[in-house]
């Protein structure tokens, strides 16, 4: 997995298809807990990449539709971003792409926000 | 008739419990094994250093705890369908049923150890499943996190 931009509350994490994290052997496609780790890990990345937010974070909640199989062999791109920050919780969207034009999975998250101290 | 010998149903049993888990790879890459009384099953994933999300904690990964929620939620579907058809005779491995979301709660942040959850089927319909699974350390009734999905169960399923 690796990160491949982040800006202000966004990140773009991706990762190559892999015979080790396929679901099910009879199609080859990848298990949807290893596209939750994706989703989760940009969204993550999303808030500590926000300007408000220390560099911590932890999944409060989230919710994960998956809308299409990933198609074996292709590429897995999330892009999480921020939509809406608070004091305490930022809100988080995320979207998984493979080649295709159509969205893999989608999700809506709430996560930590812990905000530096000041001195 | 006699009934047949316990170590027999458990064998056949069990074989066909490992036969499931086996098929799937992404179970084996995290680690996650499946204990089995009777037809209850409890998924446990034993701790590893690559399963931490933040080093600073430590705490699990949320997307590895996601992960393992599902796996869990899809193998108890499985394994009714497996369970069925184990005791009527024949052991057909049977296509897995499909997420289709999956909405996790995570409660307390995953302590450096193994992890167990159990998975509750709520409605299993023709097409659609709703399953709701509840993950635990050291105390039962202290989750760390809880999950509930819905699925694509398998045609003719």
């Amino acid at each position: 997995m690796t990160l491949d931009e982040a800006g202000d509350g966004w990140a773009v994490l991706s990762m190559p298809w892999d015979a080790r994290l396929v679901g099910d052997p009879a199609t080859g496609v990848i298990a949807g807990g290893a596209v939750s780790v994706l989703m989760d890990t940009a969204s993550g990345a999303a808030v500590m990449s926000h300007p408000e937010a220390a560099g911590i974070t932890a999944t409060l909640d989230l919710r994960i539709d998956y809308m299409r199989p990933a198609t074996p062999g292709q590429r897995l791109r999330a892009r999480a971003e921020c939509h809406h920050v608070t004091r305490t919780v930022a809100f988080v969207r995320a979207t998984t792409f493979d080649d295709g034009e159509k969205p893999v999975a989608m999700s809506t998250g709430t996560f930590t926000v812990v905000r530096e101290m000041t001195p | 008739m006699t009934p047949e010998p316990v170590q027999v149903v458990k064998q056949r049993r069990d074989a066909a419990l490992a036969a499931l888990v086996a098929g799937v790879p992404y179970i084996g890459f995290l680690g996650i094994r499946f204990d089995r009384r009777g037809d209850e099953l409890t998924a446990i994933l034993p701790y590893q250093d690559m399963l931490i999300g933040n080093p600073m904690l430590p705490a699990l990964h949320g997307g590895v705890t996601a992960a393992f929620l599902e796996v869990a939620s899809i193998v108890e579907l499985a394994w009714q369908i497996q369970w069925r058809d184990v005791e009527a005779g024949g052991a057909p491995l049977p296509e897995l049923p499909k997420t289709i979301g999956i909405t996790v709660d995570y409660l307390r942040s995953g302590l450096p150890r193994d992890a167990y959850a159990r998975a509750r089927v709520n409605r299993s319909g023709r097409r659609y499943a709703s399953v709701h699974v509840e993950a635990w350390q050291d105390n039962r009734t202290r989750l760390f996190a809880q999950a509930t999905g819905h699925f694509l169960m398998p045609e003719g399923g």
